[in-house]
C-alpha cells in the first residue's frame, strides 16, 4: 500500500466504510422495499464509489458500479420494486466491489478477474422486469430512454451537501497514534499516583491545590483518550444482517436479525477481540438454533425466526445478549453427547442441573449438531468462543429453553489498558487483584478470628451468611508460607484475618490476604514469556511509589486453590445463593425425593451440608449406620424406611443430608436431592404422622415437609439434649 | 587486519564474562525489584525500567553460584531480546572491550557442568581469560515442576 498516494488511501478507506453501510442498508430494504430514504442513500453511495473510481482510472470498477447504479436509479425511482433476486444481484455487486477494492488496495490495480456475468445479470434485472413490472410500459421506456443523468444531479448534490456538515467535526486519525496516545496517558496516571502518594504528606497550600487539578486534569484526560479508542459495537454488527441473510437462505430458514444499543461504545482492542466469537455465534443460533419454517409452524411459532443481539452496559462492564427463539439446547441431548465423548461420566450427567448440562458444550470437542454442516458443528467452536473471550476477562453463559429459545450472555470489560483494582498485601509484598472479581471484603477480628474459620478435613472454610465459603490462603497458594493456616496465627497470637471475597466463574471464594491497603487505577502490563507460563499473574503493573506489583489472576488462583475442579460441579450452596438474591421473605427449601417418588423438603436452615458419600464407606455401629465424618462417626438415617416406604437399591453415592449441632453431626440419607427452591410456606395438611411438618405446594406439587429434630429424636433422643446441654453449659 | 569484536564485560564471583555490545541495551545501577513467587528461582523478580517492566535475572543463581552477600548489590545489565528487555543481574560492570576475533576459541571440551552450557567460547586475552556468555541459553530457564502445597 506503500506506492499507492494519498487520494487512493482516502478512497479506499471510505469506501470501505461506504460498502459496510451497503450491506446493512440493503438488508434493510428488502424488509421494506418501498423506503425511498434506504434508496436514496444507497444511490448515493454507490455513485460515489463510481464518480470517485472512474476518476481515479479504475475503469472495471466503474462499469460494475455503473450498472448497479443504474439498477438503483431505477428502484428509487420507483419504476422497479425490490425482491430477493434484485437484492441478491445488488449484494453480489457489493461482493465485487468489495474485492476489486482490496485488489486495488494490495496490487494497485482493480484485478484481473471480469464481472460480465454480474453486468449482464444487473442490466437484464433491470431491463427485463422492468417491462413486466411497471403498468405504463411507456413510462419505462420513456425514463430509459433519457438515460440516468438528470435524476443523478439532484442526490449527488443533496449527497454533498449532507458530508459537508460531516466533515467539519470529524477527522481520521491513525490507529497507531491514539494507541501511543493511551500508553502515554497511562504512564501519565502513574506519575500523578507518584505525586498523589508524594503530596499526602506535605502542607503546602499551593502544592495540594495544583495536585488537586493535576489528579482531575489527569482523570479527565484519560477519560478521553479512552474515548477516542472507543467504537461503537454497531461496527462490529454492521456485518451481521448480510451474514443472517446469506446463512439463513443457505440453511432454507426464514430469519429476522434486530439489534439493540448499536450505539453501546467499547475499546477498539476489545471490539477486534469479539468480532470472531460474536460472528461465531450468530452462525451458531441461525444454522442450530433457529428451526426450519415448517418445523417452527409445527411449534405454534411464526415461520419467521427472530434473532435478537442486545448489547448494554452494566456495572462497569458491557453485556451482549445474542437472543434467538429458535429450538433451544435440549440439556439431555447434551448431556448424553457429553457421557458419549467421555467428557462426563454418566453419574455427573445423573446429578447434573439443566444449567449447567447446556454450559457443557463449552468443553473442548463439544458439538450436538446432528449433522455437521459447512458452517458449524464440527466441534471446534464454542470452547474457542469461551477462551477468546475469557481471554479478554469476559465470561459467557449459555441459557436455553428447550422450544422456546436460547439466550447467550456475554460479559466484557469496557477496556483493557487501565482496570481499577485492589491493592494487597501478602508476605510483605503487594498484588493487585482485579475488582470485577471482587465481591466484597471481610475482616474478622480478635475472638472472631479464632473461631470464625472452621476445617473440613483441614481445608479452611468460613461460614458467611449461613454459606460455607472455601478460603484460599495466598501466601501459601504463592508458596511464601509453609502452609499453616491462617497465616496470621503464625506469631502464636491472634491477628485479624483478612479475606477477600471473590468470584471466579460461578465460584465464590475467600482469598485469605495479609492484609487490604486500597482500590487504585492501574495499568496493564504483560509479562515476559518466561513467566507467562505461570497461570496465577495476570500481568504486572508499576505503582505510584515506582514498585512493579504483580496482577493475580482470579481463576488461575481458583484453579491453584482447588476452588474450580475440572468437573466444575457446582454445590448446592452456590444454586440456592442464585435462588437467594430475590428476596429473604420466603423460606429456601431442600427438596428431595425417598422411596415410592415422594417429594420431601426440608428447610435449608437446618441443612449444614450435603454429602455424597461412598456406599462402601458406610459402617455399622451399634446396630445403626454410620460413616466416618469430619474426624468423628457420624450415624445415618434412611428417610425412607424411617417413613417405612419402600425404597430403591443404593446406587454407589449415597446422598446425605447433614443436620449439625454443636459438633455433632447426623446424616440423612434421602434418594436425591431434587433442587433447592424458595417458597413461601403455606401447610396445607395437618401432620399426620411422626415426623412431619405437614404438606405443602412446593413447585406445583405436593411435597411432605420433614420436621428434621423430631425425625432425630426418635433415632437418637440423646442427640439434640446433650446438644442443648452442651450450648447452655459453661 | 583481523575482525575485531566488542563486548560488554562484567564480573561474577571468579568470573570474567562477556556479552555482544550490540545486545546490550543498557546497564543501571541496583534496581528494587518485585519478586514473583513460584517463578524459577533464577528469575529474582520484575524490575520498573521507567515505565517498562524487564524480568531479572540472576546469572549467579544461572550459574550456580552461591548467592552474594546482602551487602552486595548486583548491576543490571539490560539486554534487547525478541521477547522483550531483560535484566542480568551481575556483580560488578567491566569495561567495554575491543576483541581480536582470532583470539577467540570454542569452551575446551573438559568444561562441565552448567558453565559448559552457557559459554559460548573463550577469548584468551593477555591478563585472563574472557567467556562469552551464550545469551539465549542463558534465557531458557528449565521450567521447573512447581510443587503443589496440597
Amino acid at each position: 500500500m506503500s506506492d499507492l498516494d494519498d487520494v487512493v488511501k482516502e478512497f479506499l478507506v471510505e469506501s470501505h466504510e461506504n460498502l459496510d453501510r451497503l450491506d446493512r442498508e440493503l438488508v434493510a430494504l428488502e424488509k421494506d422495499p418501498t423506503s425511498r430514504e434506504t434508496l436514496g442513500s444507497i444511490f448515493r453511495t454507490i455513485h460515489t464509489i463510481k464518480g470517485t473510481c472512474g476518476f481515479l482510472g479504475f475503469g472495471k470498477l466503474e462499469s460494475v458500479a455503473h450498472v448497479g447504479e443504474n439498477l438503483l436509479s431505477r428502484l428509487r425511482d420507483g419504476h422497479l420494486s425490490l425482491d430477493a433476486e434484485r437484492t441478491s444481484a445488488l449484494l453480489a455487486m457489493v461482493d465485487a466491489v468489495r474485492t476489486m477494492l482490496s485488489s486495488i488496495e494490495s496490487s494497485g490495480t482493480d484485478g484481473e478477474q471480469e464481472y460480465k456475468t454480474l453486468i449482464e445479470t444487473l442490466s437484464r434485472l433491470q431491463e427485463k422486469k422492468a417491462a413486466a413490472e411497471v403498468p405504463p410500459a411507456t413510462t419505462a421506456t420513456l425514463s430509459a430512454g433519457t438515460g440516468s443523468a438528470p435524476p443523478e444531479a439532484e442526490p449527488a448534490a443533496a449527497a454533498a451537501a449532507a458530508s459537508a456538515g460531516v466533515t467539519e467535526t470529524t477527522i481520521r486519525v491513525d490507529v497507531g497514534l491514539l494507541d501511543k496516545l493511551m500508553n502515554l496517558v497511562g504512564e501519565l496516571v502513574l506519575a500523578r499516583n507518584q505525586i498523589l502518594q508524594l503530596t499526602g504528606s506535605q502542607k503546602d497550600p499551593t502544592l495540594l491545590g495544583t495536585t488537586q487539578r493535576l489528579n482531575l486534569i489527569t482523570s479527565e484526560l484519560q477519560e478521553g483518550v479512552m474515548k477516542t479508542r472507543m467504537q461503537p459495537i454497531g461496527n462490529v454488527w454492521s456485518r451481521f444482517p448480510r451474514v443472517v441473510r446469506d446463512l439463513a437462505i443457505s440453511c432454507g430458514k426464514k430469519v429476522r436479525i434486530e439489534m439493540e444499543g448499536n450505539e453501546t461504545d467499547l475499546d477498539r482492542t476489545i471490539i477486534e477481540a469479539i468480532k470472531d466469537p460474536l460472528t461465531h455465534l450468530v452462525r451458531n443460533s441461525v444454522d442450530h438454533g433457529i428451526e426450519t419454517p415448517d418445523v417452527r409452524t409445527k411449534n405454534r411459532k411464526p415461520a419467521e425466526g427472530r434473532l435478537l443481539l442486545r448489547a448494554y452496559h452494566e456495572g462497569g462492564q458491557v453485556i451482549i445478549d445474542i437472543v434467538d427463539d429458535g429450538g433451544g439446547i435440549d440439556p439431555e441431548k447434551v448431556k448424553r453427547k457429553a457421557v458419549e465423548r467421555g467428557l462426563i461420566t454418566p453419574a455427573q450427567a445423573q446429578r447434573m442441573g439443566d444449567r449447567d448440562a447446556v454450559n457443557l458444550i463449552f468443553l473442548p470437542g463439544f458439538s450436538t449438531a446432528e449433522r455437521v454442516s459447512n458452517i458449524s458443528g464440527r466441534g471446534v467452536g464454542m470452547d474457542v468462543v469461551k477462551t477468546n473471550i475469557e481471554k479478554i476477562g469476559g465470561s459467557i453463559d449459555i441459557q436455553s429453553k428447550p422450544n422456546e429459545g436460547t439466550t447467550v450472555k456475554i460479559k466484557i470489560p469496557l477496556t483493557l489498558a487501565i482496570i481499577p483494582a485492589l491493592i494487597v498485601t501478602c508476605a510483605g509484598d503487594k498484588y493487585a487483584i482485579p475488582q470485577v472479581s471482587l465481591l466484597e471484603l471481610l475482616r474478622l477480628e480478635g475472638e472472631h478470628a479464632r473461631k470464625g474459620i472452621e476445617f473440613i478435613h483441614g481445608t479452611p472454610v468460613y461460614r458467611l451468611r449461613g454459606r460455607l465459603l472455601p478460603l484460599v490462603s495466598l501466601s501459601r497458594e504463592l508458596g511464601l508460607s509453609d502452609g499453616t493456616f491462617p497465616s496470621a496465627n503464625a506469631h502464636g497470637e491472634c491477628e485479624a484475618v483478612n479475606i477477600v471475597v471473590l468470584q471466579a466463574d460461578d465460584r465464590t471464594f475467600g482469598l485469605v490476604v495479609d492484609g487490604i491497603n486500597d482500590t487504585e487505577e492501574i495499568v496493564v502490563k504483560p509479562l515476559g514469556k518466561q513467566l507467562r507460563a505461570i497461570t496465577v499473574y495476570a500481568g504486572a503493573t508499576i505503582r505510584g511509589d515506582g514498585r512493579v506489583a504483580l496482577i493475580l489472576d482470579v481463576m488461575g488462583i481458583a484453579q491453584r486453590g482447588g476452588v474450580i475442579s475440572e468437573s466444575r460441579e457446582r454445590t448446592p450452596q452456590e444454586l440456592e445463593a442464585e435462588a437467594e438474591n430475590t428476596q429473604t421473605t420466603v423460606h429456601t427449601l431442600l427438596l428431595c425425593s425417598a422411596g415410592d417418588k415422594r417429594r420431601f423438603a426440608i428447610p435449608l436452615s437446618h441443612v449444614a451440608r450435603l454429602e455424597e458419600i461412598q456406599t462402601s464407606d458406610v459402617e455399622s455401629a451399634g446396630g445403626i449406620e454410620a460413616v466416618q465424618y469430619r474426624g468423628q462417626i457420624m450415624p445415618l438415617i434412611r428417610l425412607s424406611s424411617f417413613l417405612g416406604c419402600e425404597s430403591a437399591p443404593d446406587g454407589d453415592l449415597l446422598q446425605v443430608v447433614v443436620y449439625s449441632r454443636g459438633d455433632r453431626s447426623i446424616g440423612l440419607v434421602v434418594e436425591s436431592i431434587l433442587d433447592i427452591v424458595e417458597e413461601t410456606l403455606a401447610v396445607r395438611g395437618r401432620a399426620f404422622r411422626r415426623g412431619m411438618i405437614g404438606t405443602a405446594v412446593v413447585q406445583g406439587k405436593a411435597t411432605e415437609l420433614i420436621d428434621i429434630e423430631s425425625v432425630i429424636s426418635s433415632i437418637d433422643p440423646t442427640f439434640l439434649g446433650e446438644c442443648a446441654a452442651v450450648a447452655v453449659g459453661p | 587486519m583481523t575482525r575485531q569484536s566488542q563486548y560488554c564485560t562484567f564480573q561474577l564471583g571468579p568470573l570474567f564474562l562477556g556479552v555482544e555490545v550490540a545486545k546490550v541495551q543498557e546497564v543501571i545501577r541496583h534496581q528494587q525489584i518485585t519478586r514473583v513467587p513460584l517463578a524459577p528461582p533464577e528469575m529474582r523478580g520484575l524490575v520498573n525500567l521507567r515505565g517498562q517492566i524487564v524480568m531479572a535475572i540472576d546469572l549467579r543463581r544461572r550459574f550456580e553460584m552461591p548467592d552474594r552477600a546482602a551487602t552486595q548489590l548486583p548491576t543490571n545489565v539490560v539486554l534487547r531480546t525478541d521477547d522483550g528487555a531483560v535484566s542480568l543481574l551481575v556483580d560488578e560492570i567491566g569495561d567495554v572491550l575491543t576483541v581480536a576475533e582470532d583470539l577467540f576459541e570454542p569452551s575446551p571440551e573438559t568444561l562441565r557442568g552448567i558453565a559448559r552450557e552457557l559459554v559460548r567460547g573463550v577469548y584468551k586475552l593477555r591478563s585472563q581469560l574472557l567467556l562469552i556468555l551464550d545469551t539465549e541459553k542463558v534465557m531458557q530457564i528449565p521450567a521447573q515442576a512447581t510443587v503443589r502445597t496440597h
